[in-house]
């Protein structure tokens, strides 16, 4: 029997029953977004289904005219005959995870998800499913997170090292959930401005509409330069990270916060002076201890290469599968 | 160990070679002596022997984790060291215990090696209960015994003479030959007159010939130059002082009793010398050393048999003398060192030989000479400036390597595995294939010889394309044709393919091939004949 809930297609993961896709790639006329990360939120579709704690994010990514309906998170809607609702994922601002229920069937889309406390969105909610698909961004067992206290220290000595020598601290992270989170989580513990890369701007001054509180922050001007910055630390997206751009800084350490960087050979291959071990994708227990709360039967996974996971789940007694593998 | 375990994170972090000897020369001020001794050990490439089987560790892993065993392997193929992979699937532990480095050294690491297995792997767990992820990533290092911190000995070397304010070569001399760590050998290495009565047991420090990139004609006038044939054997120094002869290799280990023939022969030196030179294998009355595939039964060899000692005889190729009469001679330029080395070799036993000049009048003839490098089984030619000293380790301007061009091949590549070290997680090891009537074969392996996009490409490439997997090796689809160098080709019966290739590297993609125009191999074979 079809699956009446999930359905893989070239455009994007399908509900029949629905009619709806979910994070489509290509155009279509119904789609629910879990969150506004580029590779999830994508132009050009008729009609978008999306939380409203991302709703400024969303018109931001998808333009004014964008027909958006955004909903509470928990609250049902109605497309198709599929009840659907969000829920948090704790991914980034405005990130849900998908609940679709029909004929008594509830399968649940995480979308991109964390389980460590981020203080720039909801915490993640266990949902209870017949059916979970889970992101797989990080799995395998060697990808556990260090708690954020013990990064933030690192990433603050860090900082004091570079102003000892008068060099700036340039701190490569993705322009938007990573940057603003490691705004939020160095609030409480500065009292000093940091300033953002261009890229970082409009998005950082959104999350503070939606309410997240964030520490002073300035633009880095054109003026900016030289011995000003001696000493300060600067966010800015990795795409920035060897163009003309870092001219300005005459001295600077260069730093990366992403969970790649839990591999020493991935910080030495990519060549920042320090790596900073942050994620806001699941880590390897996230990835197990989710799919045991959701009490799925069956569990498909995708984003990243899953192999590992959907081995390790089957050993477990799990009925775990390649998400690909359902359309096959 | 915490101090050296803080050590060991400020060099990883820094790619300055200065930041680098800035933190070791911190770290000797701080460390307690006999735990500097040991760092200057373990960073200069010294490691203790046999602790743990890389099994045992694996056991260790999977009964403190409750992984399978198949999970911690895709972990290691992912992560690329086997060190760095334990660590990151171990809980972290508290820092509970924060025992001296020397304390590890000398006491704990080499009574594991005594346990009994099972004990030793209990032993290992419960080590890594107490330890902190980082630390129990130095301690697997050190079982292990491969710290690849981007620190070479000869920075250790200028770490030190910073902080003991001594010359580089003095201390790179003492650290040389039989230098074993311990509180009062750090104060030795550090005390500043020179104390002569070490001396005769270590070898100096080598000097390393760097590779020649520019056009041979940039060296100036060819008559500055001694050119000598780049032998293929093993670098050593022949030590006659007192009443015994020695054989250092390289890595300054001492090779005694492994070539019998030669020390008997030096024992006509007269003492207090010192030579630089090569160990070749080379049948009595021939003209040319056999190839180094005939030397590599002898290596292993402890104490060779008659029986190989007559079917593989060795002689020592001597070019420089570094000690005379006791005296030592690196600071006199190569021009008198090497008239002193043919003077002295005169009417020795023909164990004992001197490596010719290659002369010729002007670089073009040289060049043309270099061509007979491969009939002459050597690598190609040394280019030594006259009036050079003899210096420490690999220093640019006065020793060159002038290699002959490899030989190449176009093969398929079929096969991939992760790789290790910087290149970790990255599909980097690849095995190259050549058509056998219909199929490709594998024939090759390699590991370099790639840029970072390339590699980057590739794996992508080779994360989309997989065949099927053998634990961390994919089977791809054969689409890439690669240009291979390699030293030499050779019959094998150890190989499937019947061939072994020698020293194959990737010298670059060939876009602009199809697999059909990849060798074939017959003609891998009738390369291998001639
Ligand atoms: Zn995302
Ligand atoms: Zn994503």
């Amino acid at each position: 029997m079809p699956d009446l809930l999930l359905d893989p297609r070239p455009e994007g993961l399908y509900c029949p029953a629905g009619g709806f896709y979910i994070d489509p790639a290509e155009p279509v006329a119904q789609a629910v977004v879990t969150h506004a990360h580029g590779d999830h939120a994508r132009q050009g579709n008729a009609r978008y289904h999306v939380a409203r704690a991302g709703l400024g994010l969303m018109r931001e990514r998808l333009g004014e005219p964008a027909a958006i309906e955004a909903y509470d998170y928990g609250e049902a809607f109605t497309l198709g005959e599929v009840q659907v609702s969000l829920h948090p994922s704790g991914h980034m601002l405005g990130a849900a995870q998908i609940r679709m229920e029909h004929a008594g069937n509830v399968a649940v889309v995480s979308g991109d998800y964390k389980r460590e406390p981020d203080p720039t969105c909801a915490a993640f909610e266990p949902v209870p499913c017949d059916t979970f698909v889970t992101e797989s961004t990080f799995g395998l067992p060697v990808y556990r997170w260090p708690p954020m206290t013990q990064v933030i220290d690192e990433l603050l000595a860090w900082w004091d090292d570079c102003a000892r020598r008068k060099v700036s601290a340039v701190l490569f992270c993705y322009a938007l959930g990573k940057a603003q989170r490691l705004l939020a989580e160095l609030a409480p513990r500065i009292d000093r401005v940091i300033y953002l890369h261009g890229a970082l701007l409009r998005l950082t001054e959104l999350y503070r509409e939606a309410g997240v509180a964030l520490p002073a922050t300035q633009p880095l001007e054109e003026h900016a330069r030289g011995a000003a910055l001696a000493g300060e630390l600067v966010l800015a997206p990795p795409s920035a990270a060897g163009s003309p751009w870092m001219r300005r800084f005459p001295n600077a350490s260069t730093g990366f916060a992403s969970g790649w960087m839990q591999i020493r050979g991935n910080r030495r291959r990519r060549g920042y002076d320090r790596g900073f071990v942050v994620s806001d994708h699941a880590d390897w227990d996230g990835l197990v201890h989710s799919v045991r709360d959701s009490g799925a039967r069956r569990v498909y996974v995708t984003h990243g290469d899953g192999h590992a996971l959907v081995r390790y789940l089957r050993e477990h007694g799990h009925d775990a599968l390649p998400l690909a593998a359902l359309g096959a | 160990m915490r101090r050296f375990v803080q050590l060991y994170a400020a060099l990883d972090r820094t790619g300055s070679t200065t930041a680098k000897r800035d933190a070791i020369a911190a770290y000797l001020h701080d460390a307690p002596p006999d735990d500097a001794t040991w760092a200057v050990y373990v960073l200069g490439g010294g490691k203790l022997r046999r602790l743990a089987s890389a099994t045992e560790l694996r056991q260790a892993t999977r009964e403190a984790t409750g992984y399978p065993d198949w999970l911690v392997e895709e972990s290691y193929a992912h992560v690329g060291d086997l060190a760095e992979a334990i660590a990151l699937l171990l809980p972290s532990g508290a820092s509970g215990d924060d025992a001296a480095l020397h304390v590890w050294m000398e006491d704990r690491l080499p009574g594991l090696a005594r346990l009994d297995p099972a004990t030793r792997v209990a032993q290992l767990r419960s080590w890594w209960q107490a330890l902190p992820t980082d630390e129990v990533y130095l301690l697997n290092k050190l079982i292990t015994g491969a710290l690849r911190v981007g620190v070479s000995r000869r920075l250790v070397v200028q770490a030190l003479a910073q902080w003991s304010q001594l010359p580089t070569d003095l201390i790179a001399h003492r650290l040389s030959g039989d230098w074993t760590p311990g509180a009062a050998s750090l104060a030795a290495l550090a005390q500043p007159a020179e104390d002569d009565a070490h001396r005769a047991h270590r070898p100096y420090p080598f000097f390393l010939a760097s590779p020649l990139e520019a056009p041979v004609e940039s060296l100036g006038e060819r008559d500055k130059w001694l050119a000598e044939w780049k032998w293929d054997g093993i670098r050593a120094q022949l030590m006659r002082r007192d009443d015994q002869a020695q054989l250092w290799s390289r890595g300054e280990e001492r090779l005694d009793g492994r070539f019998p023939e030669i020390e008997q022969a030096a024992c006509t030196l007269p003492a207090g010398c010192v030579l630089d030179g090569e160990i070749l294998a080379w049948d009595g009355a021939a003209s040319a050393p056999r190839p180094f595939t005939a030397l590599q039964k002898r290596i292993g060899k402890l104490k060779p048999g008659a029986k190989l000692l007559a079917e593989t005889p060795v002689r020592f190729m001597a070019y420089d003398l570094l000690e005379q009469d006791g005296a030592d001679l690196r600071e006199r330029p190569l021009r008198e060192r090497r008239e002193r080395l043919a003077t002295l070799l005169e009417g020795m036993p023909p164990t004992l030989l001197l490596s010719p000049a290659a002369d010729t009048d002007g670089w073009a003839a040289l060049t043309q000479l270099r061509e007979q490098s491969r009939e002459r089984h050597t690598e190609g030619l040394m280019l030594k400036r006259l009036d050079s000293p003899y210096r420490v380790g690999r220093r640019r301007g006065d020793w060159w390597k002038w290699k002959v061009d490899p030989y190449t091949l176009d093969a398929v590549l079929i096969y991939a595995q992760s790789g290790h070290g910087r290149r970790a997680g990255l599909f980097t090891d690849y095995t190259f294939g050549v058509w056998d009537r219909g199929h490709l074969v594998p024939v090759a392996k390699a590991y370099s010889g790639l840029d970072d996009a390339e590699i980057a490409r590739l794996d992508a490439w080779v994360r989309a394309h997989t065949l099927e997997r053998f634990g961390p090796v994919r089977s791809v689809e054969p689409e890439h044709v690669f240009e291979l160098a390699y030293e030499a080709i050779q019959r094998s019966s150890r190989h499937k393919s019947g061939v072994a290739v020698r020293f194959p590297r990737i010298l670059r993609w060939r876009t602009d091939l199809s697999i059909r125009d990849a060798d074939r191999l017959e003609d891998l074979k009738r390369m291998a004949e001639g």
